[in-house]
């Protein structure tokens, strides 16, 4: 059976790879293509309405050349971004922790359910004004009100995630005596991965929307001020240029950070059973 | 490594273990249950299906805290215990060996496992995940965590069950193996009367539901006459003296 194949097996390997380069170049063409397809769009748009609220993609990118080359570009998404990052650690951390309590604790979760509630309903607006009043407008209340307005939602996830432990993997754990960090790291927090995952997903979407709220109450840099300013002098090409640029770095990060550390993280799961 | 030191048993005197469901329904699973295993005996529990067999070994563990009376572990050596549970309980995200390795104090995580894993047949597969593992093969790694853990006393919950015959005995004579390379005070599990006949010192008889100790059976033999006709001669005798178990 094999001795009459192998002629064939080289060329048909070869195809083989091609067609599986094809495959895997497909998503990407078919995203460009799309993405090329609104620019186009938005062009013929703009040429048909021309107005200074509606500025086609030229211009946008002519904005966005003219920040960069001063440095205001990455000023201020450099400084967006460390509030992103600051809030997302935050809330993170704290979210998982209150979310594992109360997964495990089912009298703690009666109590303190009812307060999870009422967090998740508070508007962010109110949070951030509050948080400002409360504690002056400084970077600890701006961040702090933005991990505030995040947590609720990380601790229903992970609560989730708790729930879902498998009560024999602590057992093991507990008879061969495993010390507390290694009960953290090789058997809580693989089981909480998928949650963990689903929790930072949503969370780093969220926050950096109620970021730039945060920028345009009370701090005086970051692509929210920067948005607010250009809004004052109603210069839509800015805004876009500054808001187009975030984008593309939450893109570049979720490319080259998260989707590989979720990968790194999932490894064992795609070998064959 | 044979644990050194006083001669403890371990001795197990439990008055009653109740399970109360929530609806007030209570299920006595054990009662005045005695026993005690010498040190470095391979002492096998033999009852039947639903007895409270695993309700005891849950308790020696201390997995399981609420119950009346007491019991003793075997002292000196690691004074560790070891546990091989109905299932493997492998961590998936971690490889054979890493799921060994964790198992073990800190002072010995960097220990040389190469006679261990050679002696179960798993030296090619240190590296491979759970999940890629066939059932028996997850056992091994089981009982390769279990003793590389040099155990003061070793608790066994049915290691073999739900393996076809032959792979179970492969199994039995690795286990075998590898306790009388690494002799431990041992407490096997099991339904299963030809396993507890051909492994053990001395059989623990368990009563139906709640467990209680019916009788014990000596094994005097050495083990490796324990061959097919001796084997015939042993369930008679086992017969005799317990009509009607097993
Ligand atoms: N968590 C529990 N809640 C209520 N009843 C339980 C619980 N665990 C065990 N039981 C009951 O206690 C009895 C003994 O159970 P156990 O699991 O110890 O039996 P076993 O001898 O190990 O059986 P098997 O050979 O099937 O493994 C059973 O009747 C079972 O229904
Ligand atoms: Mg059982």
């Amino acid at each position: 059976m094999s001795a009459p194949d192998t002629g064939d097996r080289t060329p048909g390997a070869a195809a083989g790879s091609q067609s599986s380069l094809a495959t895997a170049l497909t998503p990407v063409l078919t995203v460009a293509v799309s993405l090329l397809g609104l620019c186009l769009l938005w062009g013929f748009a703009a040429n048909a309405w021309p107005s200074r609220a509606f500025p086609g993609p030229g211009q946008v990118w002519q904005v966005l050349l003219a920040e960069a080359a001063s440095g205001d570009l990455f000023y201020h998404l450099g400084a967006t971004l460390g509030r992103v990052a600051a809030a997302y650690v935050i809330a993170m951390v704290v979210g998982s922790v209150i979310g594992v309590l109360l997964g495990s604790y089912r009298n703690a979760d009666r109590f303190f359910n009812p307060w999870v509630i009422l967090f998740l309903n508070i508007p962010a607006l109110v949070v951030i004004v509050l948080a400002y009043i409360w504690f002056g407008l400084n970077e600890a209340a701006a961040i702090g009100a933005v991990a505030v307005n995040k947590i609720p939602n990380v601790v229903v996830t992970m609560r989730e995630g708790a729930r879902a432990l498998d009560p024999n993997y602590a057992e093991m754990a507990a008879v061969y005596r495993f010390g507390p960090l290694d009960r953290i790291r090789h058997v809580l927090l693989p089981q909480l991965q998928p949650y963990l995952a689903a929790a930072s997903r949503s969370g780093i979407a969220l926050i950096w929307k109620i970021v730039l709220v945060v920028e345009l109450l009370g701090r005086s840099n970051g692509v929210g001020f920067q948005i607010y300013l250009y809004f004052q002098l109603f210069d839509v090409a800015a805004i876009l240029a500054y808001t187009l640029a975030f984008v593309a770095v939450m893109l570049v990060i979720e490319l080259l950070v998260v989707q590989p550390v979720e990968r790194h993280a999932t490894r064992w799961r795609r070998r064959p059973a | 490594m044979q644990p050194v030191g006083a001669a403890v048993p371990l001795r197990v005197d439990i008055a009653e273990k109740i399970f109360r469901s929530a609806q007030g329904v209570s299920i006595t699973a054990l009662r005045d249950l005695s026993f005690e295993v010498r040190q470095g005996e391979f002492a096998c529990l033999l009852g039947p299906s639903g007895c409270g067999k695993t309700t005891t070994l849950r308790i020696l563990l201390g997995l399981d805290k609420d119950f009346s009376g007491s019991f003793q572990l075997p002292e000196g050596g690691s004074n560790r215990i070891a546990a091989v549970f109905q299932e493997p309980i492998l961590l998936p995200w971690r490889t054979v060996e890493q799921n060994v390795r964790l198992a073990l104090p800190k002072s010995l995580r960097t220990k040389n496992l190469d006679g261990l894993f050679d002696t179960l047949g798993l030296a090619g597969m240190r590296s491979l995940y759970p999940a890629e593992l066939s059932l028996g093969l997850a056992r091994r790694a089981a009982l390769a965590r279990a003793f590389a853990t040099e155990p003061a006393v070793l608790f066994l919950d049915e290691p073999f069950a739900s393996l076809d015959e032959r792979t179970a005995e492969r199994l039995r004579h690795l286990l075998l193996t590898v306790w009388s390379a690494r002799p431990t005070t041992a407490l096997m599990v099991t339904h299963n009367l030809r396993e507890a006949l051909m492994l053990s010192d001395r059989i623990i008889v368990l009563a139906q539901r709640p467990a209680h100790v019916l009788g014990m059976f000596d094994v005097r033999l050495p083990r490796h006459y324990r061959n097919t006709q001796v084997m015939s001669d042993l369930l008679r005798s086992f017969h005799q003296k317990f009509p009607g178990v097993a």
